[in-house]
């Protein structure tokens, strides 16, 4: 069931149009991905669904609410964080979370989101004198404190070392499993392969795809490839009479076919067959990464 | 209960700023207490119709007190608010910024209070300045001077993009309040047209002298304190810009 639906979203900024008719839908208890290259609209569209920046048409609704008409209500079950937002320096951490606890009307327990983002012994330490990281925790345990039932997270885990990556892509799963839904939007193939069951890829303000990770990598190509060394030579012919290969290459010593179903399988038999030994045998698949360059003819890095 | 949480997290950083703590709340008593210190500062002047120059000048110097806290502490921390994403932060939860706007007021308004207090009090005690003599008076010309100064703070509040810009321009009113208020030069040597100015310009400092000594205030340089607290009040309240 859909809890949240943009329909038509635009919006412009003096003549650029950083949301350009921007349509799509979440379900309940799923975690929607938001992918695309800088300045591609991504954050445009995710604070017009807050409320944080008003739309110039097109409509929007979380759980039955409109974000501009019912902003208040709305805040009360939305879980945001900012991509880019400071606290007073001396601000302790503890007391942030006592302060930003205190605007709702069923809050978390800070204590446990403090422990789960691995803040427990910072409690006392002033916003100023965090790390990157963990002052980017800190926002998230903010998104989360008002207990929400959508959070909607921007540049989730930018700032973050490959540690504290993992353990906050658990955290998002656990609260993902106690029946919150969640918008993230993100720069790292990694994070949406992880963590999202859907994804909309954005580019120069509009919808490119919206499909699941896989279903995404499927659409670009459903080629696979597989290389390896053989022991002893062997004629091309071999593995092009098998249906699934399509494409025999040679790289110097190094063999590489392409071809669909289970290619693999088809090319290792043929090959045990013929007593030929493959070495270093390696199956390529499309990543996400390629999906993201077909689609928008851009690498997301830069 | 949310406003509580944002008066007390606003007085807990107000007290963690040394700057705002030393500048504003205790200088101007410290440089009552070292101006009396000089004794012939304390003795009857005929410039001053009698009175001793450190009676002269303690309003001068609540001036300074509600001037360094409502014109340049105010205004410059909101403005870092709005530069650090803070009032944009606060949007993002069902509690509105002005609400942290109202915290800061009730913080600073405090301040200014202390500030004064502690300047009448430490002259009372260590130098025998006598307490306001219309304290009826005086209070109404205090809280019309002070409404006026905050609401020019808040004008600069409303707008300035950064703490360096809000400090930039609240420099300037801020030492003209100052400069009217006879903190640079003590009033008696000033030009008597400059001294007539200074009458009205926010806190009014005649008034609260004229109180302090025990006449009535002119009801003028009162009612225009009343006017710039409205209208400086009412326009920062509608441009008032929240992130
Ligand atoms: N407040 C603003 N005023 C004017 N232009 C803006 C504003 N905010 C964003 N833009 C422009 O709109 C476009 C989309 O910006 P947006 O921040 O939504 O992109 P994004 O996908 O979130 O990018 P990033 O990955 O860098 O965060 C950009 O070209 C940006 O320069
Ligand atoms: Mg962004």
């Amino acid at each position: 069931m859909a809890i949240i639906e943009v329909k038509d979203l635009v919006k412009h900024y003096g003549s650029q149009r950083a949301a350009d008719g921007i349509s799509f839908t979440v379900d309940e208890g799923e975690i929607f991905g938001i992918l695309g290259p800088n300045g591609a609209g991504k954050t445009t569209t995710v604070e017009c669904i807050e409320g944080l920046r008003t739309r110039d048409s097109g409509s929007v609704s979380v759980m039955g609410l409109d974000p501009e008409r019912d902003a208040k209500e709305l805040k009360q079950v939305l879980g945001i964080q900012l991509q880019e937002s400071r606290l007073p320096d001396r601000l302790r951490v503890g007391e942030a979370l006592d302060l930003y606890r205190s605007f709702y009307r069923n809050p978390a327990d800070p204590e446990r989101l403090i422990e789960s983002l691995g803040l427990g012994g910072k409690r006392k330490t002033p916003f100023g004198k965090l790390s990157g990281g963990q002052q980017q925790r800190l926002s998230i345990a903010l998104a989360l404190v008002g207990n929400p039932r959508v959070a909607v997270l921007d540049e989730l885990t930018t700032g973050l070392d490959p540690q504290a990556r993992r353990d906050t892509w658990d955290l998002i799963e656990q609260v993902r499993d106690s029946g919150v839904t969640i918008i993230l939007v993100t720069h790292f193939m990694d994070e949406a392969e992880r963590l999202c069951d859907r994804l909309a890829v954005i580019d120069s303000g509009k919808i490119v795809a919206v499909d699941t990770p896989s279903g995404l990598t499927a659409r670009v190509s459903a080629e696979q490839r597989v290389r390896f060394r053989p022991s002893a030579e062997f004629a091309d012919a071999l593995l092009l009479d098998l249906p699934e290969v399509s494409a025999v290459e040679r790289n110097g010593a190094q063999v590489v076919v392409s071809g669909g179903g289970n290619l693999l399988q088809a090319v290792a038999s043929v090959l045990a067959r013929n007593h030929i030994v493959a070495a270093d045998l390696r199956v390529e698949q499309v990543s996400l990464d390629d999906a993201f360059v077909a689609l928008t003819g851009k690498s997301i890095e830069n | 209960m949310s406003l509580a949480k944002l008066v007390q997290t606003e007085a807990r950083l107000f007290a963690r700023d040394t700057t705002s703590v030393v500048v504003g709340l205790t200088l101007p008593m410290i440089i009552l207490l070292g101006l009396g210190a000089v004794p012939i500062l304390r003795e009857p002047s005929a410039d001053m119709d009698g009175i001793r120059f450190i009676d002269y000048f303690a309003p001068s110097l609540i001036v300074m007190s509600v001037g360094t806290i409502g014109l340049t502490n105010l205004p410059t921390v909101m403005a870092g608010y709005r530069e650090r994403g803070i009032l944009r932060r606060m949007r993002a939860t069902p509690v509105h910024p002005a609400k942290l706007l109202a915290a800061q007021l009730i913080v600073n308004l405090v301040a200014a209070l202390v500030a004064s207090l502690l300047v009448v009090a430490s002259g009372r005690i260590v130098y025998g300045i006598p307490l306001p003599e219309s304290p009826l008076w005086f209070a109404l010309a205090f809280v019309l001077g002070i409404t006026a100064v905050f609401a020019l703070g808040m004008l600069v509040a409303a707008v300035a993009p950064t703490a360096r810009a809000a400090s930039g321009i609240a420099t300037v009113l801020f030492m003209s309040a100052m400069f009217f208020g006879g903190v640079y030069l003590p009033r008696f040597m000033l030009p008597d047209a400059v001294a007539r100015i200074g009458d009205y310009v926010p806190p009014g400092v005649q008034t609260l002298l004229d109180s302090w000594n025990g006449e009535t205030p002119a009801a003028l340089p009162l009612l225009v304190m009343a006017v710039v607290a409205v209208a400086a009040g009412a326009t920062s309240a509608r441009i008032f810009k929240w992130e």
